[in-house]
């Protein structure tokens, strides 16, 4: 399998502090991969890296194309999506203008269609597609975050912490559809993720970064079957 | 040397140099640069230390004005009598004013405080007042002779006596910015909320400062009333606020000697660009503004305080 | 009663004016966090270049609409030269640089157009209408402004571009992470500023004469009327322009008298301030400690 993602030696900082220092991981071609770690170990900040928001050193390959340094506007251009933690969602404005604004690159004709399309994932977006998105529940906003993401048609899908502050009913609720959305649309997904089990159940490969250093790498179902592995790093 | 033996030679020699060499007009804008120092010095002590932007203090140096031409003309008060009757007129202004203040943020201040200095011409133009205030013709003044028959021409007088006042201002200003008060409109400027969990009372703070930085800036309105000998409501447009706003940003806002640069600059550079246009003043302003905020957030008088700093230093070694 | 409904009328056609002028401080207030105060200054400006292609001999609506356009890209100039830098400095800085833009706008406004009063031509009929409740050019500003405002509207509502400005002015972050260039929003933002500017100018100017400093009172109106109305809200500003308008010219008539119609202004502000600072219809803002 080819990876679609290709990142090598990547530093980055806010300012004078430096947070990663050196990761090298990948994700493949239409699979799905786990970043994994706790509190304040780097993981939004990768996320943030790939999209040009935060000051880089080192390579970042998408689809063979190199991206470090672009800004943020063009790196979307080139199919990646990114739902930031707390879900970024444009509070002021309408689900529907949420969801046109998700669909900003593409074409007006697709828009409609694929509107439908998430509707399909996500019903109660249809039920409240003319409400102010501020008033929608986290769930909601969060299927909200993804549904603008996934109208971008990306190659490569970016979420930060989805569970966050969910309910643990409504987190099993969106990781079926994910898994649903992987399957149909062929989109790769790099997960962050705090809530470790979920996260390895869902992905192919996973890396465990600790204060901005990767210290862990393989395969999802090896590091989940390794007690070691997790009881010291997991936590379960 | 210490510092304070410095400063204190430097003011003999200001006091000095431009009394025997200058004359006419010449020490008149030495005068008026020791005016605008002390109105300037006010502004540093609300907007620069304690963070309140005010873009109307022409306000309170009309307010002043007007108090000493209007004691001076219908009372006959004695021009040096005047100044302290200012001082508390301004002072209660300031309060006044600082107490809806408390209320506005950054930008809302600055736009309120824009708002009064733009009526001011209008309510000092205003019929109802017009027995005291003269006015769109405004008022004249006497200007004072040197008292007990010192050898000084009206002109020197007028300079050693506003020197005079202004060093005493100044002391104060320096005193009052150092201590414990100093440090607590510091502390307000820069983290209002942690500074009340110190126990710092923020409204009796905040209004007081407005009405100490009124009180300098309507005495520097007296002053300057006195020295010009003639007040008129359009002395005192939003462009003297804004004047002074420029002024207190070449020096450095935060910083006391920085104001007597930033009083150097708004009584040259006006005379000197008008010579190229009309127009030139605002412009020069204006880049000048736009230049520092870019370049020099310090500012021209932040920076010569380092080289000041650094003097003193080395002087002390 | 007659001249008590002429001073409503009146002051609905100046609110017209302070509505415009207040869309455009919000719109830039809603984008940047930031006080426009050299807005006046701009439209003045804008004016004056109307004048000049007047004088060329261009018909009035082609001078309206070519000052229109040119405001709009000297407002796009100003946002890309000056305002990037200064995008997150403290309120101190920002009040500096705005302040710096007013004084330069003024200065080369009186050292191209110099200082002597000048008359600008109304595109309306002089007479009186409607048995002398209202003058055709109270309807015609009126009707012009009430055009602008109703378009601007529907710019923002219905289109692309206009909900990706009010996105980018809401959520930067998010803007730019669905492909949004931010930068180039605020600067449109700002090029739609200054051209409601022009309009607020052009209608204004035939009654108050042209001078370099005749926008000074009218933005401190517009001021009371964003206040009033919410600043950060679009809506809430043009009502806040056309109440400030009624207010003005009921007080100046009836109340305090023309010579401090200012000072009204300057209440207004005060009161809102202190009463009401989120405006009639802004929402309130509680900044976490």
């Amino acid at each position: 399998m080819t990876a679609l993602l290709e990142v090598k030696g990547l530093h980055a900082a806010y300012g004078e502090t430096k947070v990663l220092h050196g990761l090298d991981f990948a994700v493949q071609q239409g699979g799905v991969t786990a970043l994994l770690g706790a509190n304040g170990a780097g993981k939004t900040t990768t996320l943030r890296a790939l999209c040009g928001m935060v000051g880089t050193q080192g390579e970042i390959n998408l689809g063979g194309k190199r991206i470090e340094g672009m800004a943020t506007e063009d790196i979307v251009r080139l199919g990646v999506a990114h739902v930031p933690d707390g879900r970024g969602t444009f509070m002021e404005l309408t689900v529907e203008e949420n969801m046109r604004l998700g669909a900003y690159t593409r074409p007006a004709r697709e828009a409609t269609a694929d509107f439908e399309k998430m509707f399909g994932y996500f019903p109660r977006l249809k039920e409240r597609f003319r409400q102010q998105a501020g008033t929608l529940s986290g769930g909601e906003q969060q299927m909200l975050a993804i549904s603008r993401a996934l109208l971008l048609r990306p190659r490569l899908l970016l979420l930060d912490e989805p569970s966050f502050g969910l309910a643990p009913l409504i987190v099993r609720e969106i990781f079926d559809i994910m898994r649903r959305i992987r399957d149909e649309e062929g989109v790769s997904i790099l997960l962050v993720e705090q809530n470790a089990s979920l996260a390895l159940a869902f992905a192919e490969d996973a890396y465990l970064l600790e204060t901005g250093r990767i210290v862990i790498a393989g395969k999802a179902s090896d590091i989940s079957k390794d007690e070691g592995i997790r009881r010291s790093y997991l936590g379960y | 040397m210490r510092t304070s033996w410095l400063i204190a030679i430097f003011v003999v020699l200001l006091a000095a140099i431009p009394t025997a060499l200058f004359s006419g007009y010449h020490l008149f804008q030495m005068t008026m640069v020791v005016v605008y120092g002390v109105a300037i010095l006010g502004l540093a002590m609300l907007t620069g230390i304690n963070g309140q932007i005010s873009l109307g203090h022409g306000a309170f140096y009309a307010i002043g004005a007007y108090t000493t031409a209007i004691l001076m003309n219908s009372w006959d008060v004695p021009y040096w009598l005047t100044l302290p009757i200012s001082a508390v007129v301004c002072a209660g202004v300031g309060f006044l004013v600082g107490l809806p203040a408390l209320r506005l943020g950054g930008l809302y201040l600055a736009l309120t405080t824009f708002a009064l200095a733009v009526a001011i011409p209008q309510i000092l133009k205003h019929k109802l007042f017009e027995d005291w205030t003269g006015g769109v013709q405004g008022l004249v003044i006497d200007k004072p002779d040197a008292p007990f028959g010192l050898p000084f021409n009206t002109d020197q007088w007028l300079y050693l006596f506003t020197l005079g006042v202004a060093v005493v201002l100044y002391i104060l200003a320096i005193n009052l910015t150092q201590g414990r008060i100093g440090r607590a409109m510091r502390a307000v400027r820069d983290h209002a909320v942690a500074a009340e969990a110190m126990g710092i009372n923020l409204a009796m703070l905040k209004t007081r400062t407005f009405a100490v930085s009124a009180m300098y800036t309507g005495v520097a309105g007296s002053l300057g009333a006195i020295a010009v000998a003639f007040v008129a409501p359009d002395s005192f447009s939003v462009f003297l606020s804004i004047t002074f706003f420029v002024g207190l940003v070449a020096g450095g806002a935060a910083s006391i000697g920085g104001t007597i640069v930033g009083a150097v600059f708004i009584e040259f550079v006006p005379n000197l660009a008008d010579k190229v246009s009309k127009a030139a003043p605002g412009a020069v302003y204006g880049v000048i503004l736009i230049a520092m905020m870019f370049l020099m957030p310090q500012g021209a008088g932040g920076f010569l305080y380092g080289l000041w700093r650094r003097m003193v230093r080395l002087g002390g070694k | 009663m007659e001249g008590f409904i002429h001073q409503i009328i009146s002051g609905i056609a100046t609110g017209g004016i302070y509505a415009s002028v207040a869309l455009a401080l919000v719109m830039i207030y809603q984008a940047t966090h930031h006080v426009n105060f050299a807005q006046g200054e701009m439209a003045t400006f804008s004016t004056y270049i109307a004048l000049t292609l007047i004088n060329f001999g261009l018909p009035y609506w082609v001078a309206f609409v070519g000052s229109f356009a040119i405001s709009f890209v000297v407002g796009v100039i100003i946002e890309r030269l000056l305002m990037r830098p200064v995008a997150n400095a403290p309120v101190l800085t920002s009040v500096g640089v705005f302040v710096g833009l007013l004084l330069i706008v003024n200065s080369v406004t009186g050292w191209f157009f110099d200082y002597t009063i000048k008359q600008f031509p109304s595109p309306f009929p002089d007479k009186a209408l409607f048995g002398g409740f209202v003058s055709g050019h109270e309807l015609g500003s009126t009707a012009v402004t009430l055009v602008v405002l109703l378009s601007v509207y529907l710019f923002f509502r219905h289109t692309r571009l206009g909900l990706a400005m009010r996105a980018a002015a809401f959520n930067p972050v998010s803007s730019r992470l669905v492909g949004v260039r931010v930068g180039w929003m605020l600067a449109l933002g700002w090029g739609l500023a200054a051209a409601i500017g022009s309009v607020a100018g052009c209608m204004v100017a035939p009654v108050v004469f042209l001078d370099p400093n005749m926008m000074s009172g009218i933005l401190l109106y517009a001021f009371a009327g964003a206040l009033l109305g919410g600043i950060d809200s679009p809506l809430g500003a043009v009502l806040g322009g056309f109440m400030v308008g009624v207010i003005e010219n009921l007080g100046g008539a009836y109340v305090v008298g023309t010579e401090l119609k200012l000072t009204l202004a300057l209440v207004i502000i005060i009161t809102v301030l202190t009463l009401k600072p989120s405006g009639l219809m802004g929402r309130k803002v509680y900044s976490r400690v």
